[in-house]
Formats: C-alpha cells, sequence, structure tokens
C-alpha cells in the first residue's frame, strides 16, 4: 500500500500510583526519558511528537495537550495530541504509526499520561458529561451505571454467574504482582475476596473495576531503515484498526462490542492474520473492569462469544496458559490511568516480545501479540498488532 | 521490564502527607454553566413528554421505529420519515442496582437503573431510566415495565416527566 515498516524501538514508563506527587509534566518527562535512553536516542533525533491523554477537565487545563507538552518533549517540533476516551492509550501509537508509516518523519515519540487524581472529589465528575445532557444527564447518572448494565446483558446471553467473571480480576491482580509499577498488583488474592468485595453497583463490585490512577508511559518509534540501525530486535507494528459505535448506546445490543470486532478485523487484515487464535501469541485485551477482558477477547475474535470465561476457568489465559491475557497484569492489576494504561499493554508487548518482562514472560518465545483499549459511551475501539 | 531497568520513577503520596501537610497544593472551583438547547428532534420528544406521551421516529429506508427520536437516519444518513407514538410500556434490557454516587457516597436503599426496550420500536431498542414501586432483588432482565408520570399540571418538557418504570401488575 506504499506505507513504510514502523517498529517500536523504546519504551518507559513511572510507576502506576493513586496520586503522584509528581504533576503531569513530570510523570510525562521520566516516561519519555526512559523510553528515549533505552534505544539511546536524545530528544534532538526525533522528528515529531504525538500525547494521548483524557480530557481537559481531568486536570482543570484548558489545552492541557499544550501545557504537558515541554514534558513529552514537543517543543519546536511537530507535536499533536490525540483523544479518543479510553481508547486512546492503544490509538496513540497507531497515531505515530501514521506519521512514521506515510514516510513523513522517521522517528516519533509516542507519550500517554493521565493524573486523575488532581480531580476532586472524585474524577468522575469530569466522566459524567458524557451521558446526553437533555435525555440522561437529568436522571443523575453515575458512570458505573453503564457498565454495570453492559455486565448484566453480558451475563444475563451467556447465562454467566459472577465467579464466571471474577476470575479475570483474580487472574490479572496476580499477575501485576510481578510488574515493578503495579498499584494493586496482588499474588494471594483469591475468587472469595472478588466475590465478597463490596457491591457498588451490581453485578459490579469493588474488586471488578481498575482503580483512579496517577503515570505515564512513552514508546519511541522508528522507520525501518532506522529501527534496522538502532535496535537489535525491533518489534514491528504489523497491522492497526480503530472503530466507533453509535452514541445512541440504549439502541445497540450490549452484549458484543461489534466496534472491537470492526478494528480487530481491519488490523488482522492489515497484519495478514487470517487465522488469529493460532497466529496472536500474547493479548492485552483492555480490562478497566473484569467483564470487559472477556467481551474483548470475543470482540477480538480470540474466542466464540460468550465462550472466554470458559477459557478463562480453564486457564487458557493465564501466563503460561495456551493464550496469554494481560500478562502484565492490565488495568485491574497496573492500574488504569486513563491513557497511560493502553499504552502500558502496547509497552507490555514490546517487552514480552522482545522476551525481556522478567517474572512476568511469557514462555516459549511468543512472536506476535495484539493489544486494545475501548472506551467513550462503550463505542471506541482500537486495536494494534505487534510482531518480531 | 524490563529486566534492564532497576528503578522506576514515581512518588506514591498518601492521606498523611496531606494530613500533616508534606506536600503543597492549590485548589480550584470553576465556573462553568451552560444552557442546551434540545435540538429539533428532542425538542418534539420533550414537548410530548409534558403531554404524557413516548414518541419516536421511523426511517422508511432501514424500516427501524427508533427512540429517543433523531431528525436524521444515522445509517441511512438521510431524513427520518414518520413521527410515531408509542406506548408507554416496555422490557427491561438491563439494569444495575447502584448503591454509591458518582463521588462513592453510599447508598443504603439501591437506584436502579435500567435499559427499557420500548414497545412498538423495530428492531426493539431503548431509553435510560430509572425503576421504582419495586423490590431490588426482583427486578429481573425481560421484566416488563410501564412509566409512570409525573402529574399533567407538574410536567415541564423534560425526561423527568416519567418518574420511574415500575411492574406491570397483570403481566405475566
Amino acid at each position: 500500500m506504499g506505507m513504510r515498516k514502523v517498529a517500536v524501538v523504546g519504551a518507559g514508563m513511572t510507576k502506576f500510583v493513586r496520586r503522584a506527587q509528581e504533576t503531569g509534566k513530570e510523570l510525562s518527562y521520566e516516561a519519555t526519558k526512559m523510553a528515549l535512553d533505552y534505544c539511546d536516542l536524545t530528544l534532538n533525533d526525533v522528528d515529531c511528537v504525538v500525547h494521548g491523554t483524557a480530557p481537559d477537565t481531568f486536570d482543570g487545563v484548558h489545552m492541557k495537550g499544550e501545557y504537558l507538552s515541554d514534558g513529552s518533549g514537543g517543543w519546536r517540533k511537530p507535536y499533536t495530541r490525540c483523544y479518543v476516551g479510553g481508547g486512546t492509550g492503544v490509538f496513540t501509537p497507531i497515531h505515530g504509526w501514521y506519521h512514521v508509516a506515510s514516510g513523513m518523519f522517521d522517528i516519533c515519540l509516542v507519550v500517554c499520561e493521565e493524573k486523575m487524581s488532581s480531580c476532586q472529589p472524585h474524577p468522575q465528575g469530569a466522566f459524567l458529561t458524557i451521558f446526553d445532557h437533555t435525555t440522561e444527564r437529568p436522571l443523575g447518572p453515575n458512570l458505573l451505571w453503564i457498565f454495570a448494565m453492559e455486565m448484566n446483558r453480558y451475563m444475563h446471553t451467556y447465562g454467566l454467574k459472577k465467579e464466571d467473571i471474577a476470575l479475570v480480576s483474580v487472574k490479572n491482580k496476580r499477575n501485576a504482582a510481578n510488574h515493578p509499577c503495579s498499584l494493586l498488583g496482588d499474588a494471594d488474592i483469591t475468587l472469595e475476596d472478588v466475590l465478597n468485595s463490596e457491591v457498588l453497583a451490581w453485578p459490579v463490585q469493588r474488586l471488578d473495576v481498575s482503580p483512579v490512577t496517577d503515570g505515564a508511559v512513552a514508546l519511541v518509534l522508528a522507520a525501518e531503515h532506522v529501527a534496522r540501525r538502532i535496535s537489535d530486535k525491533p518489534v514491528w507494528i504489523e497491522g492497526v484498526g480503530w472503530n466507533l459505535d453509535t452514541a445512541y448506546w440504549t439502541n445497540r445490543d450490549l452484549c458484543y462490542p461489534r466496534y472491537v470486532e470492526n478494528a480487530a478485523r481491519m488490523a488482522y487484515d492489515m497484519a495478514g492474520i487470517t487465522e488469529p487464535r493460532k497466529q496472536i501469541h500474547i493479548a492485552e485485551p483492555y480490562d478497566p473492569f473484569d467483564y470487559k477482558e472477556l467481551h474483548h477477547l470475543e470482540g477480538l475474535q480470540l474466542f466464540d462469544r460468550g465462550k472466554a470465561p470458559e477459557a478463562t476457568a480453564l486457564g487458557i489465559t493465564q501466563r503460561d496458559g495456551d493464550l496469554p491475557v494481560c500478562p502484565s497484569g492490565g488495568l485491574l492489576g497496573v492500574g488504569n490511568p486513563i491513557a497511560a494504561a493502553g499504552l502500558m499493554k502496547v509497552a507490555e508487548l514490546f517487552w514480552q516480545l522482545r522476551e525481556e518482562a522478567g517474572a512476568r514472560q511469557v514462555p516459549g518465545q511468543p512472536k506476535r501479540g495484539v493489544a486494545q483499549a475501548w472506551g467513550d459511551l462503550m463505542q471506541v475501539g482500537t486495536v494494534i498488532v505487534m510482531g518480531v | 521490564m524490563t529486566q534492564k531497568i532497576e528503578k522506576f520513577p514515581g512518588v506514591y503520596l498518601r492521606e498523611s502527607d496531606f494530613r500533616e501537610g508534606r506536600v503543597i497544593f492549590n485548589e480550584w472551583k470553576p465556573n462553568a454553566q451552560y444552557a442546551w438547547d434540545a435540538g429539533v428532534a428532542i425538542g418534539r420528544y420533550l414537548a410530548e413528554l409534558k403531554e404524557g406521551r413516548l414518541i419516536g421516529v421511523h426511517c422508511r429506508g432501514c424500516r427501524r421505529t427508533v427512540i429517543p427520536p433523531r431528525n436524521f437516519c444515522e445509517w441511512c444518513f438521510r431524513p427520518m420519515d414518520d413521527w410515531v407514538t408509542l406506548p408507554d410500556t416496555g422490557t427491561v434490557n438491563t439494569f444495575s442496582l447502584c448503591y454509591v454516587t458518582w463521588d462513592m457516597q453510599y447508598l443504603d436503599v439501591p437506584e436502579i437503573s435500567a435499559v427499557i426496550d420500548i414497545d412498538g420500536t423495530m428492531p426493539p431498542v431503548g431509553i435510560m431510566h430509572m425503576l421504582g414501586d419495586v423490590d431490588p432483588d426482583a427486578v429481573r432482565i425481560g421484566m416488563r415495565v410501564q412509566a409512570v408520570w409525573k402529574p399533567a399540571e407538574e410536567r415541564e418538557g423534560s425526561i423527568l416527566d416519567i418518574k420511574y418504570f415500575r411492574p406491570m401488575t397483570n403481566d405475566k
């Protein structure tokens, strides 16, 4: 298609914490500097910068992308901020990818930062404005409502129980115990802990949902001729896809994320993947809630509809299973600083495919992985396929 | 993670750091107020609610009848053809029993939000509203419900002109 090959050649991240002393700029700088150091580049080598971050209202800063831009090395460079809700963390490297694939730039910094703790008393105050201001907001909605209702519809459609879903939370929080940046890693958590946690919005309980988090992640993307020169093992971006469904969310069947399927098929087609269940070795689907990992695995065509819970119970999605899912620990374990959380998943694929993930390393020399994020009014899917 | 990196940046602040004055921060309250125009389609929807009626729209292109109304079909990308008065009854598509407010204050009695598929829509599609007059433990997906309206003199052209939906007693 006349596009250049693009690789990830460096990655960096901060710890994910409930409330960081560092400002958003400082967090961005730390992650960006680490990513540059990783591949022995300096800011002078960088041709352009893309920055992903959630709504301005989180920080109470208008033009937040510009506010953060010095932290991500954006000054006096072609710089853009992108934002597609929760899907941002996987869309931002796609945004960076087309900067390089187009032939316009050789090296692109991709930075995602989120500082959710600034928004008081709770960042939901900002989130809430996603509901329709005339037909829905007068009801006094709480953001948990829509996820609880989607989860309930998913459970009802396939006859699932809470225990079938809570296993995801157990797996991811245990996986995160091996992640040096994790907020909620817990090697000893049990199914009972999740099932006995307080009910927030039934069927969602405290340990079914990921927490408010601060953090930043950065990647360095390079065009093929540069990547082969500066990296011993470039991780190639083989396919990208994104898709948006209707904002009339009450008019949709909530049991299946068709927009994720559309995004996945776009990415798989580009990557030449015809049998994702055989050709994908690691999956990092978006897991802000435990049921979302299952929902997304089905949308990504990795399991039949309604069958991801069974696969989870059988251990197929464990780190040493046939299809490791969220070996990082995911949002449920590492934390959920919105945009940074999605990019953390892409960084995890980078480390896993380079076999540098340490205690989290998936066995068997994985060659290809998929990362996915999701957001807005449960309507956007962003997908990236990477391989070595 | 990488094995090459020994120390990751990021300083975790705790409640005690604020209580004991170890960190400096400042605060700001925004003064942002909005007045939203209801628009053509939702304007009519609200006017009908004031009269105690639910109204949807029909597209002859895709033959859908949907609610809330819109003045163009987002799939066929052409104007909607007909306004359709719908009954105020429906079926619970999904629901939640919510025990917390948006800022995580706990509630003793749950708020029951639901998507209610409205009768007469095709394919069945819903709106979000609340369920009331029902034992939370008795709520089920598939339950038949009917709108409970405010008295006519109190209705003002708002989604809140319906107080909530409650189970239909003479059904099932």
